[in-house]
This record gives structure tokens, sequence and C-alpha cells, in this order.
């Protein structure tokens, strides 16, 4: 266990401390003298803010998408489904993890390119193109469709935890089921949605897979300009510079989330 | 399954009216019918003459104390018995009175700020209270609510829940298995088994005249004897244990036994006899007199004597 948290945060150091470094423009070498020069250029560059505001934009769009969706469905399974029902729902939000996260991603170029699925469906219905292919939009869908379980999961965990007979009391004190559900069973569950916005926030903001593969041209993420500055460019320093701005965003992300209880709720 | 069935039963208006039995009697089941979160597949539940049976609960003008308090642990101890007041949209000036109102009720003034975490089992049984008899509720139903605490906070309740009922003057229905607390506070008991009624009575009713084996065995200790082809029963505190050369009231039945058992359980000693006819039988004797020569009636022969006044025939069921 120890060696464990050393080996993780002793990787952390190095990539601060990397990111305080800078590499001779001619030789590509590092050069080890300490410099803010990386961090000053993420936050006068405009291409650098738009693609950090890209990035956590979208990965907060993605997280309150699978909020939206993934409340009704959790609660169905936790407190409204029968034991066979619920069993069913499970192994339909747990079976797509099964398959590559590549092969999902990919099926779902086919159904949004600009000769897929959804234009031949439109098209057959007599309905215009839709040529949201290779754009944020899908960049938007992919990652919605891709996390949704892992914020289905937490959320029914913490809705399974709440008690019936608090919707019994609710109900005995005169609310109806709407009112019930907005004020005790949201309340009480609030932790587990904040435990899958995690997952869920966490897990757009590191990614850079989607976004080469269903983005367009101006659907960069940080994950692609640090890859791209660490194999192309070799330019490791400012790469980890640039990697340590989803860390910062993360740690008070996490910070807000403890405040919220969402660490007891996993 | 059915839980419960051929029920049939009117509570009084300010009454306090307590269902007894065991446990899988159908009592919970019958409450949750009263509050509306069962529905009864025949028959009708009506509330001060109006027709309830299909009504859901939030549409009932019942409230209920459950088993477990069921508290909501996000509010606090104001906003939970300010919770029913709030949803039928009292004002909040008014809404504050009464919550004041019952907790004062309830002996737990200045503690509205604090969550239920933060409290204990007795003050959480209290909170639950004070949350459902604040909404003023036609009839006020109780489910085991004195089960979780120990037996000295039980029976403090247990004299202060028949206050706050006398004071509110709300028809209580209350649900228990333990025989002691429904004599200790009911107006009338049903004693429950196997979903079935089998007996409705004021506590001395069902304790002194059972109106069947069942009711007999449930309610304290019984002793039940076939003489002369008549079964009756005859309580504990009502055997006489004559010491040697001690002689009966006249009009007294004698029966010679053995002391097999004495079990001391403070107040009194449980003598267990065994009779020489066979059965055996419980007596009791406060211990004013009894304490000390207690153990030296262990394995002594010994006489009952009792009174036939004192017995209660039962409906000899066809067997």
């Amino acid at each position: 266990m120890a060696w464990f948290v050393l080996i993780y945060l002793a990787s952390l150091v190095l990539l601060l401390i990397t990111a305080f470094w800078s590499i001779d423009p001619f030789t590509t070498q590092i050069v080890q003298v300490w410099n803010i020069d990386n961090f000053r250029i993420i936050l006068t560059d405009p291409t650098y803010r738009t693609i950090v505001g890209r990035t956590a934009g979208l990965a907060a769009l993605v997280t309150i998408t699978d909020v939206v969706l993934a409340f009704p469905l959790a609660y169905y399974m936790a407190k409204v489904a029968s034991r066979r029902v619920q069993s069913l729902l499970f192994a339909a939000v747990l079976l797509p993890l099964w398959a590559s996260y590549l092969a999902r991603v990919y099926a779902w170029i086919l159904i949004l390119n600009h000769s897929g699925v959804l234009n031949w469906s439109l098209q057959s219905i007599g309905l215009p193109a839709a040529n949201i292919g290779y754009t944020n939009t899908a960049m938007w869908l992919v990652f919605s469709y891709i996390w949704l379980p892992f914020m289905i999961i937490p959320t029914y965990a913490a809705l399974e935890r709440v008690p019936d007979s608090l919707l019994e009391a609710a109900a005995d004190l005169g609310a109806r089921r709407w009112r019930s559900t907005l004020d005790v069973v949201l309340p009480l569950a609030l932790p587990g949605v904040v435990a899958g916005s995690i997952f869920t926030f966490s897990l757009t903001l590191g990614d850079y897979i989607t976004p080469i593969l269903v983005g367009g041209a101006g659907s960069q993420f940080i994950g692609n300009v640090v890859y791209s500055n660490v194999g192309i460019a070799n330019n490791v320093p400012f790469a980890a510079a640039l990697a340590t701005v989803p860390v910062l965003i993360m740690a008070v992300y996490l910070l807000t989330a403890q405040r919220l209880g969402a660490f007891e709720a996993l | 399954m059915v839980a419960v069935a051929g029920v049939d039963l009117v509570i009084e208006e300010g009454e306090f009216f307590t269902l007894l039995g065991p446990s899988g009697s159908g009592k919970t089941t019958l409450l949750r019918m009263i509050a509306g979160f069962e529905r009864p597949d025949a028959g009708r539940i009506e509330l001060r003459g109006r027709d309830v049976t299909s009504l859901p609960p939030h549409l009932r003008d019942t409230n209920t104390v459950f088993q477990d308090y069921a508290l909501f642990p996000h509010m606090s101890v104001g906003q939970n018995i300010g919770y029913g007041l709030r949803i039928k949209r009292i004002p909040a000036a008014e809404r504050r009175r009464r919550v004041e109102r019952a907790l004062r009720m309830v002996r737990l003034e200045g503690l509205d700020k604090r969550r239920p975490n933060q409290l204990s089992g007795g003050q959480r049984q209290r909170v639950a209270l004070a949350r459902a008899v604040v909404n003023e509720p036609e009839v006020l139903l109780l489910d085991e609510p004195l089960g979780a605490l120990d037996l000295k906070l039980r029976q403090e309740m247990q004299i202060e829940l028949k206050q706050i009922q006398k004071e509110v003057g709300i028809t209580f229905v209350y649900v228990t298995h333990d025989q002691e607390e429904a004599l200790t506070m009911s107006d009338r008991v049903a004693v429950m088994s196997n979903g079935k009624i089998e007996q409705i009575g004021s506590p001395v009713d069902v304790y002194e005249r059972p109106a069947s084996e069942f009711v007999a065995g449930f309610i304290g200790i019984s002793n039940v004897l076939l003489r002369d082809g008549v079964r009756f029963v005859v309580r504990p505190e009502k055997i006489r244990m004559l010491t040697e050369g001690e002689n009966p009231d006249p009009g007294m039945r004698v029966e010679p036994g053995t002391v097999e058992e004495v079990v001391y359980v403070g107040m009194s000693t449980r003598y267990v006899v065994r009779l020489d006819r066979g059965e055996q039988l419980v007596a009791v004797r406060q211990n004013m007199d009894a304490a000390s020569d207690a153990a030296s009636f262990q394995g002594r022969p010994v006489r009952l004597a009792w009174t036939t006044g004192h017995t209660y025939v039962l409906e000899s069921k066809e067997k």
C-alpha cells in the first residue's frame, strides 16, 4: 500500500518538477533551469485557453447529461422495478462495459457518419441529413453514452440505500410521489450522483481517443495537446505543464465532492 | 398468503386502541391498511364514516409513528416535525408556533436545530411522535414505537404516551407484541392471531376473562387445567402456595404437587410446580414474604390452593 502511494506520488512530483523546466529549441534537449514560461504560455495563449475551456466544458456538459439520463433509470431500478426487471436492467447497463471502448466508439462513427445509420434513417423518413459526425456534438453524444454506466451505478447504490420507510413517512405526511422524490430522495441520493459525476467528469477530462476518432478539426482536448507535445514536438516540459491543468481541476472537484459526502456514498 | 382476514373492528373516537399479537399475527398489516400503505383485497375501511379504502396515504387524515421512526436524516428536528405542515401550506409563522408546541409536548425544547443522528434513541422516538401529532390527524397510528428502546425508557414512554394521548384527545391505534405495554396504556385491546381477532375488550377483560386459550396463553402466564370436563385458567398470582401446617381458606380448591423450579424475578418469585395429577402450574409469590425462604422450596412437596371465583372457564373448542 505504501509503495503504491509512493510510486503514485513520486510520478506526480516528477511531473510537476518537469513542468518548470524547458527545452532548447534547437537541440530539443531538456534544459533543467527553473522557469514558469510553460505556465505563462498556457495562461496567455488563447489557443490553450480555448482547449482547456473546451475540455472542461464538455466534461461538465457530459456529466450533466448523464445525471439527467441516469437518475430516472436508477430510480426505477432501485425503487420501482421488480427483482427480475432489476437484474435485467443491471445486465443491460453493465453489458456494454464488456465490449472494448474502441469498438463502442467505432460503432458511433458508423451511426453518426455522413452516410451512417442516423442519416440513412432520417432520409428514409424524408428528413434532411444531420451532419453531426466529426463535430463537438458527436463527442458530446459519444462521451455521454460511454460513461453513462459509471453514473447509473453509484446513483442506483445511493437510491437503494434510501429506506422505503422514508418514502412512506413522506406520503403519510401528505407528500405526493414527486414531492417526496424532490424533498427526500433527491437530497439523500445526491452523494451518489456526485460520486458518479467524479467518474464521468474525470474520464471525459482525461480522454484523448474519442476526440481523435469522432471529433473534427476544432475538437482538440488537453490530452491531445499533451500527446502531440510528447510524441511529435518532443516538448516534455510543456506537456507536463499542460497535464497539471486537469490534475488541478480534479483536485478542486474532489474537494468539493468530499464536502458533499460523495465518498461515503461510494 | 392472507395476512389479515375477516376483521370487523370499530374503534371509538378518542380511544387508545391496541392491536396486540405475536409477530406474523397481522397486526402491522392491519395498521398499514388503515394508513393506506396496503390495500385490502376485499372489505372497507372507513374514517369518521367516510370510505377511505381506495385513498392513497397522502390523502388520508391519519399519521403514523414508524417502528424505525423513519426520520428524514437530512432535515433538522424542526424541519422533520414541520414537514407535514409545510406540505399542507401552513403559513411559516403558524408552522413555527405549532412545531414549538409539539417540541414542548414531547419535552425536546431547544433541540429543533439538531439532526436526527445527533439524538438518542428515546429522543428520536419523541421526534417521530411529534412529527405525527403536530398534524392533528383524526387517527394516530403507532407501529411498535417503543420496540427499540430499553426497558426503563420504554416504561417511562408508556406513561408519557398515555398522557399525551389524553392531552391531545386524538384516537390512537397502537400496535405491539408486548402484552404489558398493551395492558398499561390501552382503553381497549384487540388480541390478534393468524390474521384474525381473537378477542376485543378492556385490559381487565382480556386478562381476567380471556375468550380463548390463545388469549389466555399470550397475555400473562396462564395455567390451563382440565377438571371434571371443564377447561379453565388460573392466573399464577391467584394461586396460594400453602406451607406445611397452613390451612386453606374455606371453599378453596387444594391440590398437592412438587416444586420443580424456583425462579427469582425481583419483585416476586415464580414457582414451577408439578401437580401430582400431572400438570405443570406456575405460582407467584410477592417477595415481601418470600425472598429469604424461596430457594428452600426447591424439590419440596407443596399444596396449591385457589378459589373457583378466581378461575376463568374457557369456551371449550371442539377438537
